[in-house]
């Protein structure tokens, strides 16, 4: 371990998040509600925690071996949802406890828009900003924005990106340097968050509610800037854009790349994760939305349909937006919008769960088993998108999935442990580890009555889920700090 | 600069880590085989692509639409030659370049390779090691050999030993041994650690000197280092692989009597065909009984050259052992380079860094000519053009004007045919060849960003 060369790193990565501290201190000022000495504050203890860090470590120039890559990525995970929860702290209004701001600002970063807060509406309007900015900022992943505008990183920079993305493949690079792969997604990320947000203006949202919301759906997060999230709107308009970027958002952003780059669309129609994508997605619809009508839920069928659809996608995807209380429909509904969210979106995107591919890979297994019991002797490659999948692969999806039922199954138990009942642990559990948000029974609306532990528990399940497991795991793991 | 290799082999991926660390190489590596790409891509900053080099498909996935170079390095000289082919017609690629082997396509009329094969540069490694170790067996007591301005000025390597006139005495006697003779030391190493030299420096026993003088004078400044060897008249090489059969075939051609050990009866059969004179023995290279049997004692020198560098250090050191003159062993691996002066071994060539020299100055934007590796590559040779523009940092300037990163000699300056040894004062004019020792190789870009032309100014 090269503890100063991680030091500077990590110091260099904290001084590029203290700037985004800025815009909600502008938007503080320019309010004048109280809040600019928070930010101010929480900007220069950040700065000077960032700078402390690298300024007597920055000749440091040894190249980042692959243990200093997996504990910068956790460390600065961790440090960052320390340090990010310092507005929340110190701000009069909301008033919030060590564990929930830490709680609130680890729900941003990594995309879960799980909250401990109620009464949105009338927050001062820095700190609704702030929240919705972590969120797009822990979307692409704030690291991968580092390779992005600091070519310093070389080849570490490599094993930082690696472990912060989502995905069992990561060896396909967009473009041969690390660096401009890592801009390449930022800037298209970027750019359909202004796509997303100048639709949301034109379709009637205030300004302010159209940047937050943009933000928080790009990133799949979840978070809004209202109690009652997009049902606030009421609009048939604005649901069908939140649906249309939920779903660009949950898509495989090389594809996004890809389309761009060649302009041509026809990469989406043939990728066999993106068909999977959409196939479960409407296989879920048309489940739930028939279902909403038989017991009828709602009393008109074009309702059923339209709260329906979007409950799918948003649970599905892991982003947790909702116009309609979902956790209060009948029969199977609530569970299996659960469910759904463990799938995900597809890898590479900022969706959360387990995502399509691997959930593709492992029934494609399970069917080449049936099929080996048939033809004993016959070859039997899994192939996506027409190529042969390696049995690397096939295995290290295995070893996640495995990891993440025994992840899921564990942290649930704890949860029951610290107070909750069962439906509360294991959908809070779920909630948070596939970074959806919203759960079942307790923590249906919001997280303010689970207990101090059960928060930290949930706080770990929500990193160990952005993070996919591995890239946490091995750093606690005591091989890894064996000589 | 947006560069495609073909084939992640010893060529391809060397060139791959060197360009991958320099600021302006975005490199796509594509071979077939996809478990070799996935270690690469976790060592460099590169992206992969698997698939068949030459499929026009692949080299679009590659991005040959808008690379500016295509490397083709694959090991089928056909998959090469097709893939610059396809390259040009589909893509217009600006610049291809191919490894070529066979000798048999180099024996047609020029245009052939440029218009016909769609190969701008060809580059053949084992052309290139052949001709620098068949310069090392001829040269007896040469550590390296390396040619500048077309064999005009060379650059050598030499081991002092206490029988050469100048060892222990001030290296600025050397003018009064050699009264018409210009050379220029520019570097020594004792113990492996690097000597600025200057006039006080004095020669030690077992020190390697580095000089520069023009090619008649090689002989006699390496005569002041060490009595010269006899001459050679025996040789035995171990390995029969590419190299291994042209260097046979070159030497046996030049009346040296040659000894081939080879592993393989078929390849050994093979080869046997087309050599005339050459012995071809089936063997392992470190069987003692065999070479006893083929009087390893009477060789002048014994070369171990198969692709295996534990095995060539090994066969040589017991060459050496049982009384071989001279032993060289083929070497890769930078790292062993240290650890080989410590050995018996008399010689250690790395035909990677040799390869690598070969091919790097076409890749480089700067104006220049050759790039030699020394010492396994951890020093290096350039042969630079100084070109005059308002930007020039080096024409008209004198040399001691000039600001050298640490450890950087200039050797020679070849104006017109004139060969210079400078002085500090010696001003540098338009388009001399310059020809420098750069001790630390990481220097190398300090040294070429001298010599590069401003774009302004084109």
């Amino acid at each position: 371990m090269q503890s100063r060369l991680i030091l500077k790193v990590l110091g260099f990565l904290i001084i590029i998040f203290s700037v985004s501290l800025l815009p909600p201190l502008l938007i503080g000022w320019f309010d004048n509600d109280g809040t600019l000495q928070v930010f101010l504050q929480s900007w220069g203890g950040l700065l000077l925690l960032g700078v402390l860090m690298w300024l007597p470590n920055r000749m440091q120039s040894d190249e980042l071996r692959i243990r200093d890559g997996f504990l910068i990525v956790v460390l600065f995970w961790l440090v960052l949802a320390l340090s990010g929860a310092l507005p929340f702290i110190l701000a009069e209004h909301p008033t919030m406890s060590i564990v929930d701001a830490v709680f609130e600002s680890m729900s941003g970063l990594t995309t879960t828009g799980a909250t401990v807060l109620t009464g949105l509406d009338h927050l001062p309007r820095s700190i609704l900003y702030y929240r919705q900015q972590l969120q797009w900022l822990g979307g692409m992943g704030i690291i991968v924005l580092a390779v992005a505008i600091a070519p310093v990183l070389g080849v570490g920079g490599m094993q930082l990106f690696r472990a912060e993305t989502p995905g069992p493949m990561k060896n396909n690079k967009l473009t041969p340097r690390i660096t401009e792969t890592a801009k390449a997604l930022w800037l298209i990320y970027f750019g359909l968050t202004i796509l997303c947000a100048v639709l949301y203006f034109a379709a009637g949202m205030s300004l302010f509610d159209a940047i937050g919301h943009s933000f928080s759906t790009l990133a799949i997060g979840g978070f809004s800037t209202h109690d009652m999230s997009i049902a606030y709107f009421n609009s048939p308009l604005i649901d069908s854009i939140v649906i249309l970027f939920m779903l660009i958002a949950g898509i495989n952003f090389s594809l996004h790349y890809l389309a761009i780059h060649r302009r041509n669309l026809r990469h989406y129609f043939f990728d066999s994760e993106v068909k999977a994508y959409i196939l479960i997605l409407s296989v879920l619809t048309v489940i739930t939305v028939s279902l909403l009508i038989r017991d009828g839920v709602f009393s008109e069928i074009t309702s059923a349909i339209r709260y329906g659809l979007f409950q799918v996608v948003s649970i599905a995807t892991t982003t947790g937006f909702t116009t309609s209380s979902f956790s209060h429909w009948p029969g199977l509904l609530p569970v299996l919008l659960i469910i759904g969210s463990f799938v995900g979106g597809c890898a590479g995107s900022t969706a959360g769960g387990m995502k399509v591919i691997r959930v593709e890979l492992l029934l494609r297994q399970g069917r080449r088993e049936i099929d080996r019991l048939l033809h004993p002797n016959a070859v039997l490659p899994i192939k996506l998108n027409k190529r042969p999948v390696p049995d690397s692969v096939i295995n290290a999806v295995w070893g996640f999935f495995a990891l993440y039922v025994i992840s899921f199954v564990s942290l649930g138990l704890l949860m029951m442990m610290s107070g909750s009942d069962i439906v509360t642990a294991f959908s809070a559990t779920a909630a948070c580890l596939n970074n959806l948000g919203p759960g079942l029974g307790d923590v249906a609306d919001n997280y303010r009555s689970i207990s101090d532990s059960g928060k930290w528990i949930l706080s770990f399940a929500m990193l160990l889920g952005r993070l996919e497991l591995f890239s946490l795991l091995v750093v606690l793991t005591p091989a890894f700090w064996k000589r | 600069m947006k560069i495609i290799i073909l084939g992640a082999g010893q060529v391809g991926t060397s060139i791959t880590e060197i360009l991958s660390r320099e600021a302006g190489g975005d490199i796509t590596l594509v071979d077939i085989d996809e478990a070799r790409l996935s270690l690469l891509q976790n060592r460099f900053d590169i992206r992969t692509v698997h698939g068949h080099a030459s499929h026009p498909d692949v080299l679009r996935e590659a991005g040959c639409d808008d690379a500016e170079l295509i490397l083709a390095v694959t090991n089928s000289d056909e998959t090469n030659i097709v893939a610059c082919r396809t390259a040009a017609f589909l893509f217009n690629t600006p610049k291809k370049i191919a490894r070529i082997r066979a000798t048999q396509y180099f024996a047609e009329d020029s245009s052939f390779i440029m218009d016909g094969l769609g190969v701008d540069h060809i580059i053949s490694p084992e052309q290139i090691v052949t001709t620098e170790l068949l310069r090392l067996i001829e040269r007896p007591g040469a550590l390296q050999v390396l040619d500048f301005a077309n064999g005009r000025v060379q650059l050598v390597a030499i081991k002092a030993y206490d029988d050469g006139p100048l060892v222990g005495h001030h290296l600025r006697e050397l003018k009064d041994h050699l009264s018409n003779v210009e050379t220029r030391v520019v570097a020594i190493y004792r113990q492996g650690e690097a000597i600025m030299p200057d006039g006080d420096t004095v020669i030690e026993v077992n020190d390697e000197v580095f000089f520069i003088a023009a090619t008649e004078h090689i002989r006699a400044v390496m005569s002041e280092m060490r009595k010269l060897d006899k001459p050679v008249h025996t040789i035995m090489l171990a390995g029969a692989g590419n190299i291994g059969f042209r260097l046979a075939e070159a030497l046996e051609q030049k009346n040296y009597k040659v000894k081939l050990i080879e592993q393989s009866p078929e390849r050994a059969e093979e080869v046997s065909k087309h050599l005339k004179r050459t012995i071809v023995l089936i063997g392992d290279s470190a069987d003692e009984e065999l070479l006893k049997m083929e009087n390893i004692d009477k060789m002048d020198v014994f070369c171990a050259i198969t692709n295996d560098d534990e095995a060539n250090i090994l066969s040589a050191m017991l060459a050496k052992q049982l009384g071989a003159r001279r032993v060289m062993s083929i070497v890769n691996r930078t790292a062993y380079a240290d650890l080989i002066e410590r050995t018996m071994i008399d010689i250690a060539y790395s035909p990677k860094q040799a390869t690598i020299g070969s091919v790097l100055p076409k890749f480089r934007t700067g104006a220049l000519e050759a790039v030699h590796s020394l010492r396994l590559g951890t020093a290096e040779a350039i042969e630079a053009i100084a070109l005059d523009d308002k930007s020039s940092k080096v024409v008209g300037r004198r040399i001691d004007e000039i600001p050298l990163p640490k450890g950087t000699i200039i050797g020679a300056i070849l104006r017109d045919d004139e060969v210079i040894i400078p002085h500090h004062d010696t001003v540098i004019a338009d388009k001399d060849h310059v020809i420098l020792f750069v001790q630390e190789k990481k220097h190398i870009n300090e040294v070429v960003a001298l010599f590069q032309v401003s774009a302004f100014f084109i």
